[in-house]
């Protein structure tokens, strides 16, 4: 039973000693896209990745393989949908803890130690502003989440591509309860130099709002190439103590045949960890259009740079 | 005596309230309901587009202005109505088939609201058949498509292709948007306009029924 970290006192000038042991021997290489590997294995256009943790648990299975066998250090869970307000979109509402605790089982057992399993949590789709959902709805949905999550054994919890810093903080809140390390990442993809999150929330006022919140790792994801990520990265690491977590996009895609292809090739996403790192990443991975592919291009350039 | 260039700052700072007082005692007055509309709220959207691309405002400084003009056209539209006035295009709007995301959809029905248009929303999963038949039924000539998705991006080329399939495809125009969409995505399937924002959306619709 993980201690759980007393609330509403100020976030822990300790680094959590998950965080502090995975980065402690220099980058932590997580994972790439989940959406299109399933996609590659059978996932139907526009249907919901989630419930194939109980309908195809042996495709989840594969992908979350794929990514350890190509050097994943920690790989994520395909749960980031499994809230039940989206789920109640699909009419799986009451389901919300079992495809998060099967989607947490799958990743455990393709780790099978040689990898961690930080679970995913992805926004609810409805925006507060608008009165689409309140504050106490999220806050529920996400500790359904996160409760489910954690009791299923997962190492650590994600808040993943976040736009709305009220959310994001609601999420962290719910997900800091269960006593787990807690990474909280916004995508950063909007304004004239896509430096702010579709709110308007730029990477300072994310990093500070989230340490404050207790978030363990600070980060962003998604929303823009790879390229874009280096001047995000540099302007976290500068507004907050926390280690920063980068999981870029292989670029926007285009249309060939008919299905989205990305244009970013592993060596030219690769290319780019030189400067991550010095723009101070600690946790790299990839998001829209990576594979696993991208991933041991990653390892290399990593394992290139290192005095051995 | 209503103080018109308080309406356009009523709508530039988004509060609802004060937007649909001034409106109100317009009217009142006696004051041009069209005259309202085109020589003082759409300026002001304009004004909230111009700041939203300078990077003055964002998504919810658009979201509160669109909320104070849709409550002053909630007032105005039933009197346009009642004398036979055309509104300046008509959109048929939604999410394609497959995808449930409707944040920036609806923003952008908000603002093409706020532009003067009238929009109908036919809300997320839409099929092509129901974009055709809102088409044929309430005589669209807008077609606007959202997709957050990679997955449900291809639901956009499967509508343009059943829009020119039911001989329709000439009688709109079709504008794309959504977080993965490119305007090279827009030229591959025949879109006829792409924007990255609300803000644009809005400008290329009005550009869509001049150009007709």
């Amino acid at each position: 039973m993980p201690a759980l970290r007393p609330r509403g006192l100020a976030p822990a000038p300790v680094m959590h000693p998950l965080i502090q042991q995975l980065t402690s021997h220099g980058p932590v290489i997580t994972d790439g896209a989940w959406g299109t590997e399933l996609q590659a294995r059978g996932l139907g256009l526009g249907e919901f990745p989630d419930i194939w943790n109980l309908t195809r648990p042996d495709r989840v299975g594969e992908v979350a393989q794929a990514y350890v066998s190509a050097g994943s250090q920690v790989i994520l869970t395909n749960t980031f949908g499994a809230n039940r307000i989206r789920l109640g979109e699909q009419g799986a509402a009451e389901r919300a803890t079992e495809i998060n605790a099967q989607g947490v089982e799958i990743s455990l057992k393709a780790a099978a130690g040689r990898a961690r399993v930080f679970a995913s949590i992805g926004p609810t789709g409805k925006l507060l502003m608008n009165g689409d959902v309140t504050e106490d709805e999220l806050r529920a949905a996400f500790s359904e989440q996160a409760r489910a999550l954690a009791a299923a054994h997962a190492d650590a919890l994600v808040v993943e591509t976040m736009s709305d810093l009220e959310e994001a903080k609601l999420a962290v809140s719910a997900a800091r309860e269960t006593g787990l390390p807690v990474v909280a990442c916004m995508v950063f993809d909007s304004g004239k130099d896509k430096d702010r999150t579709m709110m308007g929330t730029t990477p300072e006022q994310a990093a500070r709002a989230l340490t404050e919140a207790g978030a363990d790792v600070i980060g962003a994801n998604c929303g823009q190439g790879i390229a874009g990520f280096v001047g995000i990265c540099k302007r976290l690491r500068a507004a907050t103590d926390r280690p920063v977590w980068i999981k870029a996009n292989a670029g926007l895609p285009t249309m060939v045949d008919g299905r989205p292809k990305y244009t970013t090739t592993p060596e030219e996403f690769a290319g780019y960890i030189p400067a991550l790192l010095e723009a101070g990443a600690s946790f790299i991975g990839g998001c829209c259009g990576t594979r696993p592919e991208f991933i041991a291009a990653i390892r290399r350039a990593l394992h290139r740079g290192k005095t051995e | 005596m209503a103080d018109l260039k308080k309406l356009y700052d009523s709508v530039v700072s988004g509060d609802a309230k004060a937007t649909q007082a001034l409106t109100r005692e317009a009217l009142a007055e006696g004051v041009d309901p069209l005259k309202l509309v085109n020589e003082h709220m759409v300026p002001a959207m304009d004004e909230v587009g111009r700041r939203f691309e300078a990077n003055e405002y964002f998504v919810p400084e658009l979201l509160i202005s669109a909320r104070a003009m849709k409550a002053a056209l909630e007032l105005i539209r039933p009197l346009l109505i009642a004398r036979g006035d055309k509104p300046v295009g008509r959109v048929a709007i939604g999410t394609v088939k497959g995808d449930l995301h409707d944040i920036g959809k609806n923003l952008v029905a908000s603002l093409l609201e706020g532009g003067g248009f009238e929009v109908i929303d036919l809300g997320v999963n839409v099929s092509p058949e129901k974009f055709i038949e809102t088409v044929n039924s309430k005589q669209a000539n807008i077609v606007a498509m959202s997709a957050l998705l990679t997955t449900t991006m291809p639901s956009m080329k499967t509508t343009i292709d059943a829009l020119k399939q039911a001989g329709v495809r000439d009688k709109v125009k079709v504008l794309i948007g959504g977080a993965p969409i490119t305007q090279k995505y827009a030229d591959e399937i025949g879109a006829d306009g792409y924007s990255e924002n609300a803000v644009g959306a809005v400008a290329l619709a009005k550009k869509a029924v001049t150009a007709a």
